[in-house]
């Protein structure tokens, strides 16, 4: 499949350096518009800090990363990133604010009401209703006034989805979505992935083949900071390099989660 | 001019030698547990109250009631690790400065109450009083002796450090608490005796500077700046930091109170700042 | 924690959730009532209650600092005593004795010192935080020491006078005018910041005391928000400060000492931090209970504080006002 038209997210030969230590080598990688693809390899293959490049965390030692053909290599996160979101692998939530306060949050830094200092909160009614909007969508609503470090730990990752969306981004980059979660419960995050607008184009970053040949159409394998190759989850399931490279190694660590 | 030079150099070596033995145990600790103590200084107070009432109550010589605040103010120390400290370890920074400056202010009305507010002072044995002459020129004795003692525990503890099981077992928990565990480290209990060998440290500190510092009840929170600023400017958990920060400070405040007395106190502030500001993991710290 | 908090068990409750607070609680009134009866209950005490009330004021402002956007400092002294030493040396020197104005001047200074020392200050969190802000305030402190010519440096900054208030009223024996006087700026700076702290800026600013990590994914421009709310809260610090050096007509190297700093943190905490209401009785308990034990002894004052902060961080950590809450819930919880 070729991308006929200009990608949401794109990274032309990207480099990180850590001292003395490359841990991403010259990343060339393309996501389409409403994409569901995923970013799948073993333990140290710099998957996080790939998200941490594009989502701006960390600025890269060389490369160039485009958001619908803008250049937003040297962008900071602050403000700078407009669509593009990212959840975390481990919950970074506002563990005493409640449910709501979490996604009022996000959704007042998005639209700049986060820096009006002489109105109070309570006359934004605009965000509530947003919010609650949003909540609805990923089954929340009943633990919108609940505070996040009474929430169990399966809805704070749709919390922390929901923070995400509600950054209203072009891109979402979800790092390990279901990470922590007993498998028994994995299904509610897998419902919440299903749901999730199709405008959007969605990277996924997990270990977890079941949630990834599930969600992802497309599937990119990296390897000690490089593309090994990219497919359909066919193709990458038939694929013997990357059993050899990826699976093998994945099922060696397995149990250990990071 | 030289001359002035070497008193600097001497006096600041001196000086640099009481902060370096209060303050070195202080930054192991908190290297090793992230603990921000700011009641350090109580066990060092102890250590100059205990060395008096010995030498006074008890009449025993001074360079036998250095080793004996050691053992007293160390042992003790377990006490408050176990029943002040090891609750909070995993709480809040903001809840340890606190518990912290309370346990200070407690200690400063304890002290207050056993020994009055005013300062103490010790009679020091005629051999450490007086000059010693070098033969380029006589340096007080005490001094002398208190670098001496200096060097000689900051050797003791580079052995320790570098050479045996314990210092070993105590550097892997400073560089990584989470990995030194699951070597089968006990990481809490290698903490408790850290804790007490620092805090015996301190009291020797304490027992020393009382003939140069001075010894009020209000020492611990009067000197908590200089014994942080070691710590924080070396870098937590790095004996070569402690002692490299304790000299600059030692030297460049004494220098800054013979070059301009009025606005002595000043430049050690400054330096602090400059430092952290340009390397706030101190400057032998370990990054996170 | 209890595992099953799942959205079916709290379901019960229909009231739509909301953000921030609507209107004014009538408890609200309650402080105010307080202060405005203290004038006629306790008119004898109210040297005393000048100083709760500047207590009250430089509380509030660590609270806008260290329980709303969670900056841990030891040094916020150094923002009073800038204060202090402005409004003291606008008298001293500039021979500019109007009060009002002198206080706006130290609330001025006090926020562009609060500004460029928080420029600097702030990209930093934890114990090197801690120790640029203990070593900051020294190095302020150790300044206005070295300024004697100007400070008055050791001895004390003196010749400061004030004109009456409004042109009207002196500051008389009982304090009684300047007891008005700062409790009209308490409100003042009462209004200011609860309308900070119920904004969507005083939400953000929780926002990154809880996880700055997530802040930054949602593009705060964090370092900008702790700066705003760092100056604010100076010129805050600052203007209690100077309301000070009018109250008592002389500043000392004291204004800008640990100590200081270290009593208004206690007396945030001791109300508890984050909640507004906790300065006014953090404050005043500390202030009252340091006149009465210090009368008793010293020692007992210093015993007792040190004891107080160490049962709160280990039994009360939300300060009295959290534990009147659990008292409160507990009593709803039996009838």
């Amino acid at each position: 499949m070729t991308i006929a038209f200009q990608p949401a997210l794109e990274v032309r030969d990207l480099h990180k350096r850590f001292g003395g230590l490359e841990v991403i080598r010259g990343m060339t990688f393309a996501l389409a518009p409403g994409a569901r693809q995923a970013l799948i390899g073993p333990n140290g293959a710099g998957k996080t800090t790939f998200v941490n490049l594009v989502s701006g965390s960390l600025a890269p030692t060389s490369g160039t990363i485009f958001l619908h053909g803008r250049d937003i290599t040297r962008l900071s996160q602050a403000g700078g990133k407009t669509g593009i979101a990212r959840t975390f692998q481990i919950s970074q939530l506002f563990r005493n604010l409640t449910v709501l306060e979490n996604v009022g949050l996000s959704i007042s830094e998005r639209d700049g009401v986060a820096r009006v200092l002489w109105r109070g909160l309570a006359s934004f009614p605009a965000i509530v209703d947003e919010a609650m909007v949003l909540l609805a969508s990923l089954n929340l609503t009943g633990d919108a006034a609940t505070p996040i470090r009474a929430l169990a730990y399966g809805r704070q990752r749709l919390v922390e989805i929901a923070i995400a969306l509600a950054q209203r981004p072009s891109v979402l980059l979800l790092d390990e979505p279901a990470a922590g979660i007993p498998s028994a419960e994995s299904h509610v995050i897998l419902a919440a992935l299903d749901a999730l607008p199709a405008a959007i184009a969605v990277l996924i970053i997990d270990h977890d083949m079941g949630v990834v040949f599930r969600f992802a159409r497309r599937i990119t394998v990296l390897v000690r900071g490089q593309i090994l190759t990219e497919g359909t989850a066919e193709e990458i399931a038939a694929d013997s390099s990357v059993r050899a490279a990826y699976l093998g190694e994945a099922f060696l660590s397995q149990g250990a989660p990071r | 001019m030289l001359s002035a030079a070497v008193s600097i150099l001497f006096d600041g070596l001196a000086y640099a030698m009481i902060l370096f033995i209060i303050a070195v145990g202080l930054s192991i600790t908190m290297g090793m547990m992230n603990f921000v103590n700011l009641a350090h200084g109580v066990f060092a107070a102890a250590g100059g109250y205990a060395t008096v009432t010995m030498m006074r109550a008890w009449e025993l010589p001074f360079l036998a009631a250095l080793p004996m605040a050691f053992l007293i103010v160390g042992a003790t120390s377990v006490i408050f690790e176990r029943l002040l400290y090891a609750p909070l370890y995993r709480r809040s920074e903001l809840d340890q400065v606190l518990m912290t400056i309370g346990f200070v202010f407690m200690a400063i009305g304890a002290f207050t109450y056993v020994w009055g507010p005013n300062p103490l002072g010790i009679e020091l044995p005629p051999y450490l009083r007086g000059q010693v002459d070098l033969g380029f020129r006589s340096f007080p004795t005490y001094r002398l002796f208190m670098i001496g003692i200096g060097f000689a525990m900051i050797l003791a503890l580079w052995l320790t450090f570098e050479r045996t099981l314990l210092g070993a077992r105590i550097r892997a928990a400073v560089d990584n608490r989470r990995m030194a565990q699951s070597l089968g480290i006990n990481v809490g209990r290698l903490f408790t005796l850290t804790f007490a060998v620092g805090s015996g440290l301190a009291a020797v500190g304490g027992g020393l500077a009382v003939e140069l510092i001075g010894l009020r009840p209000i020492f611990a929170i009067q000197n908590l700046v200089l014994f942080l600023i070691v710590v924080s400017v070396g870098g937590l958990g790095s004996i070569r930091g402690a002692f490299l920060a304790a000299l600059l400070l030692g030297i460049i405040d004494t220098a800054g109170k013979y070059v301009w007395p009025a606005g002595g106190g000043f430049f050690i502030y400054a330096v602090t700042v400059a430092v952290l500001l340009s390397k706030p993991e101190g400057l032998y710290g370990k990054r996170d | 924690m209890a595992s099953g908090t799942s959205a079916a068990a709290t379901g019960g409750e229909k009231a739509p959730p909301t953000l921030g607070q609507k209107g004014w609680d009538w408890a609200e009134a309650l402080p105010w009532l307080v202060l405005v009866g203290a004038l006629f209950t306790f008119p004898g005490y109210l040297a005393l209650g000048c100083q709760v009330i500047v207590m009250i004021i430089f509380a509030l402002s660590l609270d806008l600092v260290l329980g709303y956007a969670g900056i841990i400092t030891l040094g916020h002294a150094a923002l009073f005593g800038t204060g202090a030493y402005a409004a003291g040396m606008l008298s001293a020197h500039g021979g500019w004795n109007e009060p009002i104005t002198g206080l706006l001047f130290a609330g001025a200074v006090a926020g562009l010192v609060g500004f460029a020392s928080g420029w600097f200050l702030l990209r930093y969190r934890g114990l090197t935080l801690l120790m640029l802000t203990l070593a900051t305030a020294i190095l302020l402190q150790e300044l206005a020491n070295t300024l004697a010519l100007y400070t008055g440096g050791f001895d004390g900054l003196l010749g400061i006078a004030i004109d009456p208030l409004l042109g009207r009223f002196d500051n008389d024996l009982f304090r009684q005018n300047y007891y008005v006087y700062g409790l009209c700026v308490l409100f003042v700076l009462f209004l200011v910041v609860r309308r900070i702290v119920t904004s969507p800026f005083g939400q953000s600013l929780v926002g990154i005391r809880e996880n700055v990590q997530r802040m930054n994914a949602i593009g705060a421009p964090v370092h900008g928000r702790l700066v705003a709310v760092y100056t604010i809260a100076a010129a805050i610090a600052g203007i209690a400060g100077g309301l000070f050096a009018q109250m008592h007509a002389f500043v000392t190297l004291q204004v800008m000492g640990f100590q200081l700093s270290g009593a208004v943190l206690i007396a945030v905490i001791l109300g508890g931090a984050g909640r507004l209401y906790g300065a006014f009785i953090g404050a005043t308990i500390y202030v009252i209970l340091e006149d009465q034990l210090a009368k008793l002894s010293p020692e007992f004052w210093e015993f007792g504080v040190g004891l107080v902060l160490v049962a709160t961080v280990m039994f009360a950590r939300r300060g009295l006002f959290g534990v009147a809450e659990d008292i409160a819930r507990l009593g709803k919880r039996r009838s």
